[in-house]
């Protein structure tokens, strides 16, 4: 939440929440199936979403031991096509797609002159004249405007978020949810970050063996108009393993443990990919891309501050944007996300602290509105599937 | 965990959805089940005040929080704290459980009569008029 907590029923004002004025508020195609389902519907980014049904626990716990089915149909979808669609894409994003097959999905960031980050996206290379870019809805429209201009005269551009749903089926059970669906590939074949065309219940979709949960599982991109079936076909195939729908809640502990980041939180235009510790798909060997210059400078002159995790080691809960402070109380970083893991049982976070005090065990204090309370750096991720 | 919309007459109410119910000469403070049903799943509870602390009508003494969020506790009336509920401490959950019992937070010995709190039926009232 941003700023000072208020009354007791925060979650229509929590940070999922946008701002929460009578702005006209976008449904995704399975907005009535939320409602059935007994969904709490919040605005996020200009969505009405679902931020949890049966409760955050239970349905963390799902995924983790289970499988869960998420809608995520707000995420924007761009497509970039012509001979020059791969290069053009290449020169806008921080990792290397030209080292990708066909056929392959990249997690990228998307920088600035400056070097710092304007989005997270996965980048499907389809062929070198056809990619899709997912970026998050949040920064839909400013990624589709950076996206456009760049094409423009390069190679086709044209954003299909209105048109594309996105669903997301995670936990260890997810593949043999699918194979009970009835799907047209053979699973075996789909290797983590492949994806290929196909159908699932006899919707046609697209079939990625992505996620952002720390479980295996598959993302299914499909027409808007068909979302109702694929969605419904899913729950009833996973019926029997216990599946559940998972809101935004979960969505975002899930990804905590598993110490993914999240735009806004860990990474925005003041972080660069770097200092976030996403050097990972930073490739500057590459030819020249937006931000290279600034990243490697960053690079040379040595990094200021970094991302850690945490774990809480007194009683408290660590939350986004309150102080982290050094052993002597003084403040010294911030935290960019955190809260109870139920998975681990335990409260964690993550967050910026200067370079020469990121080491693994150190300890420091998090000032939980005004309480200093201690905790100390451990490896991350938190959780990691075995 | 009992429905959001429930309501216990034997008790007054504030519209940010604290209880108080008499109990000889204090009043025992808790949230209710609509604060619980919106926090979900709660995970700590921290008071700011111990036993012989004053409490002002409207000010917070303590928060509550949820595997996602973070809320302010508010006192309904000035008084002194005669018991807090060492029980939450190690066992949070218990607000989930029982919301109207076990799950109550402190007692106050009130300076004041409770003619200001909402009584049931204006509670009930103003929940039909909040949504989620």
């Amino acid at each position: 939440m941003g700023g000072a907590a208020s009354c007791l029923v925060p979650l229509s004002r929590s940070r999922y929440a946008g701002s929460v004025s009578d702005e006209l508020l976008s449904r995704t195609p399975l907005y009535e199936q939320h409602v059935a389902l007994g969904a709490r519907l919040v605005p996020f980014a200009g969505w009405e979403m679902p931020i949890q049904y049966k409760g955050i626990s239970v349905e963390h716990q799902a995924v983790r031991e289970r499988v869960g089915l998420f809608d995520v149909s707000h995420m924007g979808e761009l497509e970039l096509r012509g001979p020059r669609a791969l290069s053009l894409v290449n020169s806008l994003i921080t990792n290397d797609i030209a080292r990708a097959a066909d056929g392959q999905a990249t997690y990228t960031c998307c920088c600035n002159d400056a070097g710092t980050v304007l989005d997270d996206l996965i980048v499907y290379r389809r062929a070198t004249d056809d990619v899709l870019v997912v970026c998050n809805a949040s920064n839909r429209a400013k990624i589709s405007a950076h996206f456009a201009a760049a094409a423009r005269g390069v190679c086709e551009f044209e954003d299909v978020s209105d048109k594309t749903a996105l669903l997301a089926l995670q936990g260890p059970q997810a593949l043999s949810v699918l194979q009970r669906a009835g799907v047209s590939l053979d699973l075996g074949t789909l290797k983590t970050f492949r994806f290929a065309p196909g159908s699932v219940a006899g919707v046609s979709c697209v079939i990625a063996r992505t996620g952002y949960t720390g479980e295996d599982g598959v993302e299914l991109f499909c027409g808007w108009g068909s979302a109702v079936a694929l969605w419904d076909a899913l729950l009833r195939a996973g019926k029997d393993a216990g599946i559940e729908p998972i809101g935004l809640g979960a969505r975002d502990t899930l990804r905590l443990d598993a110490r993914l980041s999240l735009y806004g939180n860990e990474i925005d235009e003041t972080t660069n990919p770097l200092e976030a510790g996403l050097g990972w798909v930073v490739k500057l060997d590459k030819p020249d891309f937006k931000g290279k210059a600034a990243l490697v400078a960053v690079k040379e002159r040595g990094l200021h501050r970094i991302l850690v995790g945490f774990e809480m080691t007194g009683r408290g809960i660590a939350r986004h944007g309150y102080p982290l402070c050094d052993s002597e109380g003084k403040e010294f970083g911030l935290c960019t996300s955190g809260g109870p893991s139920p998975t681990l049982g335990k409260s964690i976070g993550l967050g910026y602290v200067p370079l020469a005090s990121s080491a693994i065990g150190s300890e420091l204090w998090v000032d939980c509105r005004g309480k200093k309370i201690p905790a100390r750096i451990v490896k991350t991720p938190f959780y990691k599937r075995k | 965990m009992s429905s959001p919309k429930e309501v216990k007459n034997d008790r007054k109410y504030t519209k940010d959805h604290e209880w108080a119910l008499s109990e000889g000469n204090e009043l025992l403070v808790g949230i209710t089940a609509f604060a619980v049903d919106a926090l979900g799943d709660i995970t700590l509870v921290s008071l700011d005040v111990k036993v012989g602390d004053s409490v002002s009508a409207g000010k917070n003494f303590g928060t509550i929080e949820s595997v996602k969020t973070l809320s302010d506790l508010f006192a309904p009336v000035s008084g002194k704290v005669t018991r807090i509920n060492g029980a939450l401490e190690e066992h949070p959950e218990l607000i989930n459980e029982d919301p109207w019992g076990k799950g109550w937070m402190i007692a106050i010995a009130p300076e004041a009569s409770t003619g200001e709190l909402l009584d049931a039926q204006s509670y009930a009232d103003h929940l039909s008029h909040s949504d989620h």
